[in-house]
């Protein structure tokens, strides 16, 4: 049969010769090998002295923002959640009472937003689904846990706090939103 | 029995039909989109203008096309007749043109309203409208308020397809809602507010194409996609006591009637099956209603995601183990 690559090679079952025996050539040659990394530039970087730059498109934990006015985006429609395809976000809604219209934005809000972190796959399709513009990945990076219930994130936090505003301007000109 | 064509398709039908019913007998891409007009309800129709289609031949012995469109719902079919829906370009142009003026005074509070999903004006825009708005001015207002203690008007959304008010006339004793003033001022409201309090009247809710009017028991509860649609049956002495309930989990979150493909309620033996408010907005407990099975929900609407028809879930003998 004619073989795929030039790459086979006949296998011998030759005797070894004596400096074959010895091995010591072998080992000298990838103690050598061994040595020139010693002084090769580092993969790694030491986190979290070092850190790497995120790229505009990296997908982290999710933010729910708030508008000029500080009222909350999120109006409970559900696109998110029917969006997730590892059905990671839960949300009960309710209406709006008259006297918090400063707190929302829209007739309806969430009252309870859940994102379990452990199930979500950070694909941005609840970002892209959201008709509101409430909800963007953002570069953070979700803290590690070891207590299962603490993955499930709650509006305490998801939404942003309104002095202390997460910038998503970078995520906002990517994608579909640049021609805007 | 007269012969008509739409769309090339050749059907017999009884004389006094309309194109629209005929077209409903061929089934399909053939049957143009209607907001207004319902079957169980007569006297409705000829008010929305999306069931316009091409009357390329009036019939056998007046072969002449009809020089305008012709409202499908309220048109009656003639021998010979040859209709033109899907295939016409000039309706699809006009039919675009009719969800813009739709749209014109529509708020897009979808991410809001409660219909959304399960809405007649979404899925025709889907179908039938353009992507973009070109409408510029300011839209009409109006604050939502309660017509009765179980349904919400938020006058923004409404269509003015007069449904709901031939669902006053005919269902209910004395019609205490309407459309006041007229022309692009008309609104459909109650003179007193909370007025709304007879028997049949939460069937409005239903026939509304929109979400003009809305459940206040259900309100802002869930998303219709989130919700398992049962069929479920009740012993009323008022109604015929078949349902749809909208299950979450264990819960009933929302009854309304069954509805066919046409989001017109369902009819046995000629007889439309509406419900009563005593089992629309009181009911709201599983053990008041028989189960029957999953609703069929076509595979299409969004509501279909997470619905699964078998088995039931309310089940708890397995049926297929024995």
């Amino acid at each position: 049969m004619q073989s795929l690559t030039n790459r086979s090679k006949m296998v011998s079952d030759k005797k070894m010769t004596f400096l074959e025996k010895l091995y010591l050539p072998a080992i000298f040659g990838g103690m050598i090998i061994t040595a020139k990394h010693l002084f090769r530039k580092n993969n790694t970087i030491k986190y979290p002295e070092e850190q790497r730059v995120f790229a505009p498109v990296y997908r982290g934990q999710h933010v729910l923002k708030r508008d000029e006015q500080g009222r909350e985006n999120c109006t409970a429609c559900g696109l998110c959640a029917v969006a997730c395809p590892a059905e990671a976000i839960t949300m009960v809604a309710n209406e709006r009472k008259k006297g918090e219209e400063h707190l929302y934005r829209e007739e309806k809000y969430a009252e309870v937003y859940e994102i379990n972190m452990l199930r979500c796959i950070f694909c941005g399709l609840c970002e892209e689904a959201c008709p509101k513009e409430a909800i963007f990945l953002t570069d953070r990076i979700v803290k590690t846990d070891d207590n299962r219930p603490d993955f499930v994130y709650g509006k305490d936090r998801l939404v942003e706090d309104v002095n202390n505003r997460i910038d998503v301007s970078r995520r906002q000109l990517t994608g579909k939103r640049k021609e805007k | 029995m007269i012969k008509v064509t739409i769309d090339d398709i050749e059907i017999e039908v009884e004389e006094g039909t309309t194109i629209l019913n005929a077209a409903r007998m061929i089934g399909g891409d053939v049957v143009p989109p209607a907001m207004c007009y319902y079957s169980a309800l007569p006297g409705t129709g000829g008010k929305c203008r999306t069931c316009l289609v091409e009357v390329a031949a009036g019939s056998t012995k007046d072969p002449r096309p009809m020089p305008k469109l012709m409202v499908s719902c309220s048109t009656q079919v003639m021998d010979g007749m040859i209709v033109k829906n899907k295939t016409s370009e000039r309706v699809i142009e006009n039919r675009a043109g009719v969800v813009e003026f739709l749209l014109a005074n529509h708020p897009l509070d979808c991410p809001v309203c409660d219909q959304a999903g399960e809405c007649d004006l979404q899925n025709l825009g889907f179908e039938n409208g353009k992507e973009a708005t070109r409408y510029e001015e300011e839209r009409r207002t109006f604050e939502p308020i309660d017509i009765g203690d179980h349904i919400k008007l938020n006058m923004n959304r409404c269509i003015l397809c007069y449904r709901c008010v031939h669902v006053a006339n005919q269902l209910t004793d004395q019609r205490v809602h309407g459309a006041l003033h007229r022309g692009d001022h008309t609104e459909i409201s109650t003179y007193i507010e909370k007025a709304i309090d007879n028997d049949f009247s939460g069937n409005m809710i239903d026939v509304c194409p929109v979400g003009a009017l809305t459940d206040r028991t259900a309100r802002f509860k869930s998303r219709v996609w989130f919700l398992n649609p049962m069929n479920a049956t009740c012993e009323c002495t008022k109604c015929s006591g078949k349902a749809v309930v909208w299950m979450f989990g264990k819960e009933v979150y929302k009854v309304t009637t069954r509805q066919d493909k046409y989001g017109e309620v369902e009819q046995v033996d000629g007889k439309p099956q509406w419900l009563c408010d005593e089992c629309r907005f009181d009911k709201k407990d599983v053990s008041k209603w028989t189960i029957e099975g999953a609703r069929h929900i076509d595979r299409h609407s969004v509501i279909s995601q997470g619905h699964y028809e078998k088995p039931n879930p309310l089940d708890n003998k397995p049926k297929n183990i024995k």
